[in-house]
């Protein structure tokens, strides 16, 4: 059970009016597990007639897979529960951290990329894949700084986790885009660099940008259409993987649904392998 | 995973105001503070928004800055020991009653004890309502034993202020908040009708004794005794049974087993 390989949305409670009358033409709709983890009301009224209708990722965005604690058993209790309930065609987290010493910070913080927490990774993601029963995507992430004790290239660590987890990867092109930029990179040499045969979703968001004396620092901010460069970077990886479930994320000053569909329709003509996409 | 834990601790403290970790490093390493802002504002902008989705009303009186500022010192002093953030919150109305420089807003904590159980009220479990029929023969059959289920979400708050008026008059089109001659304690119903209407109703305090204690497993002739005076059986009920607050109805076993 994989995701369709087509454009697929991030859910957003106040398009449910909109999602329900129109049963618009998407791959699939994307939620963050935690904000389905209480007990009932309308929260699981819209993802049960989502579900009904739709492919479904999960998203989880708590589980801090990069953190050095052990992972916690209650929230893989729910996340298993959420599942369950669900049975989604995908499952995915992040490559960071974001809980220390039983308290949570509610974001996806850096780590270091050593052998060290190559190993602890692994570790985790084999308990994931176990407790949940199911294979998981792991992110890649938008960093701001780096570390000098990361002995190990981000796209190798990945790769590693893949091979040794049988985990797949979720290609975040925004925060590949936004990382690269950041630190100077070429993002095209991180792609070269990536095991795209891996991949088993595509992320496309929006990011800001403020201006260091050294030059820009992007900022993934979900808050705005995916920039050009970025739908460049998704028009040149598509062409050479084929088709790949694709998400339009957009979580921060939500628009309209009609312009959440305007950014999904675009990934979808890249998809098809229309051209004129890219100029818009 | 000695060196990963201390990794980690340090990062926290770089967040919690300290200097960026160590470690940190960028290609012009002048920079590493600027950069590592982006985390500290990631992670103090994103659980003040949390908090305020909670709270919307307690933003609203104390206006968007005041709100933040003691939301960053929520935050220090209980952060989220779970990542459902729809479950951290739960302390704000206390710490609200304890921070020093609201001291004068003594309806303050109420109105955030009303935003809490509304929030708790809309996650609540789904439970149909008992059919009118079932009720009415078990209630027939039951007589002083009749026990009643109330739907998960029922929640009573008994305030010393009015902050069920002060809440409404938050909302949009709501009521002139009540003036002072019109100060005076306030007992809340606060549950969720259906799968999404969360209501909040100003009841009579005997009214609210009642309701608490069905919830706490009393028969309803018992609860009717410690509703005490001025309360008024029938409009309980009704209250009760027209948003479906009814979920299940039994007989109360006897001593004799
Ligand atoms: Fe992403």
């Amino acid at each position: 059970m994989t995701l369709p390989r087509k454009a697929g949305l991030g859910f957003k409670p106040e398009h449910f009016p909109a999602i329900s009358e129109t049963k618009p033409d998407l791959g699939f709709f994307e939620i963050h597990a935690e904000n389905y983890m209480g007990a009932g009301g309308m929260p699981h009224a819209m993802l049960e007639r989502l579900r009904a209708d739709y492919a479904l990722s999960v998203h989880g965005v708590g589980l801090s897979i990069g953190g050095p604690d052990p992972l916690d058993r209650d929230h893989l209790a729910r996340l298993k529960l959420l599942c369950d309930r669900y049975d989604p065609e995908s499952f995915s987290e992040h490559l960071a951290w974001a809980s220390h010493g039983g308290v949570w910070m509610h974001d996806l913080l850096p780590l270091p990329y050593t052998v060290e927490t190559l190993s602890l990774i692994c570790d985790h993601v084999d308990e994931v894949q176990e407790h949940l029963g199911r294979r998981m995507l792991l992110e890649n992430p938008a960093t701001y700084v780096l570390f000098d004790d990361s002995d190990i290239p981000e796209t190798e660590f990945l790769t590693e986790i893949s091979q040794r987890t049988g985990c797949g990867l979720l290609l975040d092109l925004n925060n590949v885009f936004v990382s690269c930029v950041n630190h100077r990179q070429d993002p095209r040499a991180y792609l070269e660099a990536f095991p795209l045969n891996r991949v088993g979703e595509i992320h496309l968001a929006g990011h800001e940008e403020e201006e260091l004396p050294s030059g820009p620092l992007l900022i993934d901010s979900h808050g705005r259409e995916v920039a050009e460069p970025v739908w460049a970077l998704y028009a040149e990886t598509v062409s050479k993987t084929g088709q790949l479930p694709s998400l339009i994320e957009w979580d921060n000053d939500v628009p309209d649904f009609a312009t959440l569909m305007a950014e999904a329709e675009r990934a979808s003509m890249i998809l098809s392998g229309d051209h004129d996409a890219l100029a818009s | 995973m000695r060196s990963h834990r201390d990794f980690a601790r340090g990062f926290r403290e770089s967040l919690a105001g300290g200097p960026a970790p160590q470690n940190a490093t960028a290609q012009d390493p002048a920079e590493i503070e600027r950069r590592f802002d982006v985390y500290r504002n990631n992670v103090a902008h994103g659980l003040t928004q949390a908090l305020a989705r909670h709270f919307p009303a307690i933003e609203r009186l104390l206006g968007a800055e005041c709100f933040r500022g003691i939301a960053r010192a929520y935050i220090a002093e209980h952060p989220p020991r779970t990542p459902v953030l729809t479950e951290w919150g739960g302390a704000f109305p206390a710490y609200l009653a304890d921070e020093p420089s609201l001291q004068s807003l003594s309806y303050l904590p109420d109105v955030a004890r009303i935003e809490w159980a509304r929030s708790r009220a809309y996650h609540a479990a789904d439970a149909e309502p008992v059919a009118p029929e079932l009720l009415q023969e078990t209630a027939t059959r039951a007589g002083t034993h009749l026990c009643l289920d109330l739907h998960p979400s029922v929640q009573i708050l008994q305030l010393l202020t009015p902050a069920g008026s002060i809440w409404a008059s938050q909302q949009p089109g709501g009521p002139a908040p009540p003036r002072a001659k019109e100060w005076r304690p306030e007992t809340l119903l606060i549950a969720r009708r259906g799968i999404s209407h969360v209501i909040t109703s100003v009841v009579r305090s005997s009214t609210g004794r009642f309701i608490s204690a069905l919830s706490a497993g009393e028969t309803v002739a018992r609860a009717q005794d410690r509703a005490g005076a001025d309360f008024d059986l029938n409009a309980a009920l009704l209250l009760l049974v027209e948003n479906a607050l009814i979920v299940g109805a039994g007989i109360e076993r006897g001593d004799e087993s």
